[in-house]
Order: structure tokens, then sequence, then C-alpha cells
């Protein structure tokens, strides 16, 4: 009906409108919001919108609880983000070739990624705890006495626990993409050089490298992001915890908003991180030609 | 066997085949040990919802339930926490099924006419990196002012919203599949554009349409945030529910373990009967497979 009213011309606009207005409502409007709320004096016990200046912003150079969070959440990213993908290659090698019951098994491998990252939490909450969760278990058999080891709790303990369950969610997507990308490289390229390591190195480095390298940087991109916000992982770990020690950029914010109630405050870090993101990502894609 | 030799190994004759094959009893031992590794958890956690709990609370632990019993389940249901499942149906059902249609239509306008250029696609896609943490915020207050705080409307807007980038992003991708001259025949034989895209787009697509929207629904029905910030009671989600039952010092583990297998079941379900479709969509259409 509309395209009797409306001619070709039009008919583009009618189709991408609904999706614009809806990604501008979650999109910008957030951003304006809040850059306006920044500026101003705002907590959920006190509503003064004058204009404040850059007070909030120059509290979140001050804020060194922001910049903890910060760097919490690049350290997760830096140990897990290269484990997985090496893993995941490794693995994607082991998998390349045909072996029987090859597709259950990579099928089985998927299982980690498609569950929600709470109930991935979850699960690793229950598998750590210090008596009746089986790892410890297991450590006891090789340690030869049994381990009380409180994973959630022990501060050297907690990051190994958060990694630990990141790799293991995660990994399999780095697999699944590494797969595809490693059955498309010609295999009449690489096969001369499987038979030893010296070879088999410079085949991957000038051979698979490039082929399955624009796959692999979508996939670190992916990750890497992901990684940059993670927040259910933690939230059903530790909370944060013990004390702040686990807290990532995503938890503190959350923190400020929802349990502090610093409007003008989390909307001024809101924006930082926003702003932050817009740049790189933006570089990112355009770099890597993800637009076309 | 069925193993493809490495070449060298058919010329050299008897000793080479049978490196090779211990080359593969090596590989496959290797692989079957990484599937129980990683599969071990996600089996944890189906045993213990079958557990009583004097076996959850069994040390050392015990391996495996001795029975099957539903208890555990039979609770959730009794107590009616088992409906914040079926919260989490609604919710991801309907986005899913908005963010397919607005975001298809918004693909083929970009992937036919090239709507708003480049910028526009790359400013759709940065809006599938952006932290759910610094939008739930301003979204928040902005659903308090609307009164759309634990309502359907409001996770159903914000989901399809949510949704949308990934769809329009994949679904180009498809769309760009489909030979041009199918659409140019169906409009000079006189269909309108609207026809065309009924007629000849959708069922050429239908395969991308629905591995596509299989992942919006895992990504919304995955969510955890928006739903915690978002809803008090009525609305519920069953990752927020699954929260619930962590304390300070007794968490409620049969609780968490039946209420995550019955979050989790469903995705199972619609993943292994849509196995195939499943490379290109969780690499958002990096390997074309």
């Amino acid at each position: 009906m509309a395209a009797i009213v409306h001619p070709d011309r039009n008919f583009k606009y009618w189709l991408i409108s609904p999706a614009i207005f809806l990604l501008l409502l979650i999109g910008l409007f957030p951003l304006i919001f809040s850059l306006v709320v920044s500026f101003m004096r705002v907590t959920m016990l006190e509503t003064d919108t004058s204009f404040a200046g850059f007070v909030n912003f120059v509290q979140l150079f001050r804020d060194g609880r922001l910049w903890q969070s910060l760097a919490h959440t690049v350290l997760i990213m830096v140990v897990a983000l290269p484990i997985e993908l090496l893993l995941g290659l490794a693995m994607a090698y082991l998998f390349l070739d045909r072996m029987p019951g090859r597709q259950i098994l990579v099928s089985l491998l998927m299982l980690p990624t498609i569950i929600s990252p709470i109930v991935a939490g979850a699960t690793w909450r229950l598998l750590l705890d210090n008596r009746y969760g089986p790892i410890n278990q297991i450590i006891g058999w090789f340690a030869g006495h049994p381990v009380p080891a409180l994973w959630t709790v022990n501060p050297t303990l907690v990051y190994p626990a958060i990694i630990f369950c990141e790799i293991w969610q995660w990994t399999p997507f780095m697999f699944l993409i590494l797969l595809a990308a490693l059955s498309n490289v010609d295999r009449s390229l690489t096969e001369a050089a499987e038979i030893d390591g010296a070879r088999f190195w410079r085949s991957f480095r000038y051979v698979v490298l490039p082929a399955i390298f624009p796959v692999m940087s979508v996939a670190i991109l992916i990750r890497g992001l992901d990684l940059f916000r993670i927040f259910d992982i933690i939230w059903a770990l530790t909370t944060g915890g013990p004390g702040t020690m686990t807290e990532t950029i995503s938890v503190y914010t959350y923190v400020q908003g929802f349990k502090q109630f610093e409007t003008s405050y989390t909307a001024a870090i809101a924006f930082l991180v926003i702003a932050l993101l817009t740049v790189v990502v933006t570089w990112a894609i355009r770099r890597m030609g993800l637009a076309k | 066997m069925g193993y493809q030799a490495h070449g060298a190994g058919k010329m050299t004759g008897v000793p080479f085949h049978r490196r090779a094959e211990t080359k593969l009893a090596l590989r496959y031992l290797t692989a079957l040990l990484l599937v129980v590794i990683f599969v071990f958890p996600i089996y944890w956690l189906f045993a213990i919802s079958f557990k009583t709990p004097g076996e959850i609370f069994a040390f050392p632990p015990v391996w495996y339930p001795k029975s099957i019993q539903f208890n555990n389940y039979a609770v959730l249901f009794k107590d009616g926490d088992a409906k914040t499942v079926g919260n989490s149906l609604v919710l991801a059902s309907v986005s899913t099924f908005f963010a397919m249609i607005f975001g298809t239509a918004a693909a083929y306008s970009l992937a036919r006419f090239k709507t708003g250029g480049e910028n526009l696609a790359v400013w759709i896609i940065s809006q599938r990196m952006m932290p759910p943490v610094a939008i739930a915020f301003p979204i928040f207050l902005l659903y308090v002012w609307l009164g759309w705080v634990d309502t359907y409307i409001g996770l159903i807007i914000l989901y399809t919203a949510f949704g949308l980038p990934y769809v329009i992003w994949m679904m180009r991708g498809y769309i760009e599949d489909i030979p041009l001259e199918l659409e140019e025949s169906a409009l000079i034989d006189g269909c309108s554009r609207w026809e065309v895209l009924w007629k000849v787009v959708f069922p050429m697509a239908r395969s991308g349409l629905f591995a596509t929207a299989v992942f919006t629904f895992v990504f919304s029905w995955n969510d955890f945030l928006f739903a915690l910030v978002l809803t008090r009671t009525e609305v519920i989600t069953y990752t927020v529910q699954v929260t619930h039952y962590f304390g300070g010092q007794s968490n409620f583990w049969s609780k968490i373990a039946a209420m995550s297998v019955l979050g989790t079941i469903p995705v199972f379900i619609t993943v292994a009967t849509l196995q195939r479709y499943l490379v290109r969509g969780i690499s958002m259409g990096a390997v074309k497979g």
C-alpha cells in the first residue's frame, strides 16, 4: 500500500526507518543523555540540574577505584584472550582432519559457548566450591592430600578462577571460527609441510596465517570487546570481591549507578566508556573493511 | 581406515603407515580428553540437578546421582520460580520476531540501495559493540520516566534494538548472495517492491533468516545485565532468578543447578536442530560457511 502512495524513491527509507529509530533510541539517546547529565550534580537523593561544569570529569581522573577497575578488565583481557586464541587454534588443528565421530565431538565442544554466561559463572561456582566441588577433589588426588582452596575468596586464586571460567566458555568460540577458517585453506599448499616441524612453521607463517588472518582478526575483535565489557561471569563468581579486587569497569559502573545512586557521575563514566569504545571500534571496523 | 595418510606413509610402506595410525590414535585420545574436560562442567551442573541434598553435600563429592529424581525441579515449579523461564521465552521470542522483521528490511535497504552509504553501515555495526552497562543506566532512567521498568514492552523494545545490528549485519550478507536478476524479473512481471520482498527475497534467504533468528534468540535469552536492571518482580528472567539463589554462606545448590538446566535446555534443543547453520552465525558472517 505504501508503495502505491510513495514511489520507489522512498521505498528504501520506509524499509530502514524502524530499525534506525530503535537504534537511535538505544544508541544515541544514552550517549546524549549521559553527556548532558554528566555536567550536572544529580544523585538519587538530589536533583540539582544546574550546570556544574567539569566536576564529574575531573572526578574521573581522581577516582582510583575507576582506574583500578579498568586495570582489572585489561588484566583479564590480556591473559584470557591470547590463551583462548592459541588454545582454540591448536584445537582447530587437532580437529581439522577426519577422525571417528568428529562431527559429534565438535558439537559437544560447542556447548559451553551457547549457555548463558551467568550459568557458566554459576556452574564454576559449584565446581570450585572448597569442600563439595570436584575441582579441589581432583587437585587433591594429585597433591596426595585434601586441598581446601577457597577459589572465589582467596585473593591469589580469584583471578585464576575467573580466567578458567572465561577460557572454558569462550575457547570453543575461537575454536569453531578457526576450524572453519582452516578448513577453507587449500590443503595442497600445506600438506607437504606437515611432515616435519620446521616446514610446518614456515608454511603456517607464510601460507596458513595470511589465509586465516581476516577471520582471526574479526574473532579477536569480537572477543576483545566482549572481554572489555565482562560482567556476568564476575557477577556470578565473585560479585567484584573480595573487596573490590575483581571489580571490572562494567561492575564498577553498575555499582556507581545502581548501588551508590551517583546519577551524574555514572553518566560521566558511561560517556567516557562509550566515547572511548566508539573511537576504537569505528577505527577497527574501517581498518578491517568490515563494513564491506 | 577412513583416515587420509599424509602422502609420505603410503610411499614408504608399513612402518610409516603404522606411524600414521599411531598419530591418529594420539590425536583421537587428545581430542576425547579435551571434549571430556570441556563437557565435564555441564555434566556436573546436570548431575547436581538430579542429586538429593545428601548427595550434593557429600564429602568427598559424589560423581553421579545414585538415582534420577526430579524433586529439585518439582520445587521450582511449586514455588512458581519456573515461570521465569516462561518470561525469558516470551521476551526472547517476541524480540527476535521484531528484530528479524525490522532488521531484514533494513538489511535489504542497505544491500540493494546502499542507503546511507558506508557510514551508516559502520555506525550500525558499531552499535553491536556498545557495553550494555553504559547503555543500561540512561535507559533505566528513561524507563522509570516512561513507567516501563518491570514490563514486557520495555525489555522487548530493548532486546529488539540490541538484536538489530547483528540481524542487519548477517542478513545483508545473505541478501547480497541472492541473484539480482530474480528480483528484476519479478519487478518486470508487475510485482510491487513489497511483493518482491515477500515473494522473492524472504524465500530465497530462508536458511539465513533461520540461522540469524536462532542467534538473535540466544543473545536475548542469555542476557543478564538488562534484566537485572530493568526487572523487579513481574518479568524476571531465568538468568536473574539463578542469581537469587546465591547467598553469603549457604547457596541453594539444588535450585541453582535445576534452574540453570531449565534455562539451558531450550537453547541446546534450538541449537541442536539448526546445527549446520551455526558456524557462519557464531562468527557474525566472518566465515562464509
